[in-house]
């Protein structure tokens, strides 16, 4: 009961929203007339009462690494902001023990004028560091942040990588009990999102400090948590072990019968050059499938329509794994790459065969996209549309052999191997 | 076991009140935002000094040679550039104060959105900005007084009184317009419009003696009646300082110091969602 830190119970935020109202269907010149001076003078609106949180309880413990996901507009950044006092709760409370600091965006109160080292004392009085602690703490910020040699430089000439990168620094050396990081990690290189990663488990493994951390970038998740909280329309949809919320995540309203039809709601999926009306996966005689055996091929459908002549219109697709890794992007631009690659107005069936023995046996996550063949414009981009199930049939000798557990990989190639004794 | 500060985030309810301890808790961040504005206004301008100086001098120039020379009102037995400056200099702390500070909210909306400390901070630290300026004023208040060979009186005592006053005045409109203009944005148009109009109102080119004595206590509603009066007074040692007047005036100051925090610290809890 001691190590509890933060303890929510049903915390909720609501905000009230105002709607103008459009009416927009007059009959007759008088009702038009008629209602012209309300739209002038009177409250033509009504205000809806929208709850980004809603009755949110958990319990995280010192030493914790929690992860936040969700969908945009779940509720995440509106959580950290009350757990963090920026914003009050409509109802409900939430108990915390410790100090808390929050990096919910980088720089905070950085001045383009101002430079490094006086954005350092800035930003960590702003964060709640004494100038003491800072001091002391200076060197090692600026270590981190490798940009020693432009300390003395105002901030604003520095590149988009080195002012994250400092801003960063400056959150990591202070020392709250509790720190919560919202997303910020998406700006910045590889080797810099991985020295973060680094040093937040660092601070909560060695220094029995708890992270909250909200982010769309599941492998970071994964590595970093070890719990997670699924927040869906600002509930809380999933609690608990970090893989199976992650699943939870991805089978939450994703097409699982194998096609889509873009066309069932009324809108446009894509923009003025071109649209998606249906995707679907069928196997090698046309049948539609959710699930594959290793063995077999899977051919993915796309139907779009060009709706401007002359566009340079590409379809292509992108594999996740349910762990969130890329696994691969095909487009069709393989077909000749020399032609003029533009295309007439008109509806068009692009159908990519996935070859046997390729994919290794997970749940996979298709995004579709409709872009130009450089993919510089994107005119559709989905990112979880359908999912296949790939199966790997225990007696399948060809790409097995004797092996009786789970072959690791993202791919499962048959692959042609020559052994020869040479002594 | 737990030396850990417990804080309990749930709904407030009813009227705020202020919690000292935390203001002196965040009084680095105070310090460095005062700091802030101040390094940027002189780091930007090769005359940021020039400025400052110039914002109550040229006035007092103007009004010294159209109100002083052409109208010649009376300035106390003092020469009149020295009567209107030492009106403009205070009137300047004052007007620039709750200017700058009524915006302080708004120009800073993304700390307020982002991060959390108590919001007082941010209209005090203009307040603080401010107050250097009115240090370096100082500088040539003094040079005016050694040319016009006026040794200050035993008055001179009190002067940190008045500009404790004019400050405490200062903080309290400031808050009021802070936190309005985070909802109301007009009143950031209306500022420069109501600075004016206040000039006018107050003892800044004319000496209250100018009212006559049946208004003179509506007048001194008036809260920066007081600090101005009380200020050249002290400074130059002219003229009588009425009582009366200063109660009135210093009265209203207190109470807007006071209602302000309240209504500040009531709505302090929306700006972050308003803002």
């Amino acid at each position: 009961m001691d190590d509890v830190v933060i303890r929510a119970e049903k915390l909720s935020k609501a905000y009230d929203i105002r709607h103008s109202v459009q009416v927009n269907r007059y009959s007759t010149i008088q009702e038009t007339l008629l209602s012209l001076p309300k739209k002038l003078f009177g409250k033509h609106q009504t205000t809806e009462r929208f709850w980004a949180l809603k009755e949110v309880s958990f319990e995280v413990r010192r030493g914790d690494r929690v992860g936040i996901i969700g969908r945009n507009g779940a509720g995440k950044s509106t959580l950290l902001k009350l757990l963090t006092k920026i914003t009050e709760p409509t109802s409900g409370q939430a108990i915390i023990n410790g100090r808390v600091a929050s990096l919910l965006e980088v720089g905070t109160g950085f001045h383009p004028e101002l430079t490094g080292r006086e954005n350092i004392f800035m930003n960590g009085a702003i964060l709640g560091m004494s100038r003491a602690e800072i001091r002391k703490k200076f060197d090692e910020i600026v270590a981190f942040a490798e940009v020693e040699k432009f300390i003395d430089t105002p901030v604003k000439r520095y590149s988009s990588g080195m002012y994250v990168r400092l801003a960063f620094a400056v959150a990591a050396h202070l020392e709250p009990e509790i720190l919560l990081v919202d997303e910020v990690l998406a700006v910045g290189d590889a080797h810099f999102q991985k020295k973060c990663l680094g040093k937040m488990e660092d601070v909560s493994k060695n220094e029995e400090r708890t992270v909250l951390f909200v982010s769309h970038n599941m492998p970071m998740i994964s590595s970093l948590c070890e719990t997670c909280i699924l927040l869906h329309e600002g509930r809380i949809l999933r609690m608990g072990a970090t893989s199976e919320v992650i699943q939870a995540y991805y089978s939450k309203g994703i097409a699982s019968d194998g096609s889509v039809d873009f066309t069932k709601d009324g809108r446009a999926h894509g923009d003025e050059t071109a649209r998606i009306l249906h995707a679907r996966m069928t196997n090698e005689e046309g049948g539609i499938v959710t699930e594959s055996l290793i063995n077999r091929s899977v051919i993915i459908e796309m139907e779009y329509e060009i709706t401007l002549s002359e566009a340079k219109v590409s379809p292509n697709f992108l594999f996740y794994t349910s762990e969130g890794v890329c696994a691969f992007m095909s487009s069709d631009v393989s077909i000749d790459p020399k032609s003029d690659l533009k295309k007439e107005k008109g509806i068009y069936r692009a159908k990519c065969i996935l070859p046997a023995n390729f994919l290794n046996q997970d749940t996979y996550y298709i995004g579709l996209a409709l872009t130009t063949p450089m993919t510089q414009k994107v005119h559709f981009y989905e990112k979880e549309v359908l999912q296949l199930n790939v199966v790997d049939p225990l007696d399948n000798v060809e790409t097995r052999g004797q092996i009786p557990v789970r072959i690791p990989g993202v791919v499962r190639p048959l692959l042609r191997w020559e052994c020869e004794k040479i002594s | 076991m737990t030396n850990n500060p417990q804080t309990i985030i749930r709904p407030s309810i009813g009227l705020a009140y202020l919690d000292l301890r935390e203001i002196w808790r965040y009084r680095d961040l105070l310090f460095m935002l005062a700091a802030r504005e101040i390094q940027l206004r002189y780091k930007q301008t090769a005359f940021g000094v020039v400025w400052a100086v110039l914002q109550p001098l040229l006035p007092a120039a103007i009004f010294a040679v159209i109100f002083g020379l052409f109208a010649k009102l009376p300035s106390n037995g003092s020469p009149y550039l020295l009567f209107v400056f030492t009106g403009t200099m205070i009137w300047n702390l004052f007007s620039q104060a709750i200017t700058r500070a009524g915006n302080s909210l708004v120009g800073n909306a993304n700390l307020i959105s982002k991060v959390y400390f108590p919001r007082i901070i941010v209209p005090l630290s203009s307040v603080g900005a401010v107050l250097f300026d009115f240090l370096i004023t100082g500088l040539i208040l003094v040079a005016l007084m050694i040319v016009y060979r006026m040794p200050p009186g035993l008055n001179i005592l009190l002067f940190p009184a008045f500009l404790l006053l004019a400050l405490v005045t200062a903080i309290g409109i400031s808050l009021w317009l802070s936190a309005l203009n985070v909802k109301y944005r007009d009143f950031m148009y209306a500022m420069p419009f109501l600075v004016q109009v206040w000039l006018y109102a107050t003892p800044v080119v004319y000496a209250s003696s100018l009212i006559p004595q049946k208004y003179r206590w509506i007048y001194s509603i008036n809260p920066a009646v007081g600090f101005v009066e009380g200020f050249r007074w002290s400074v130059l040692g002219r003229g009588t300082l009425s009582a009366s007047m200063l109660f009135v005036s210093a009265g209203v100051a207190a109470v807007t110091l006071v209602t302000g925090l309240i209504y500040f610290r009531t709505t302090e809890r929306k700006f972050a969602d308003v803002i």
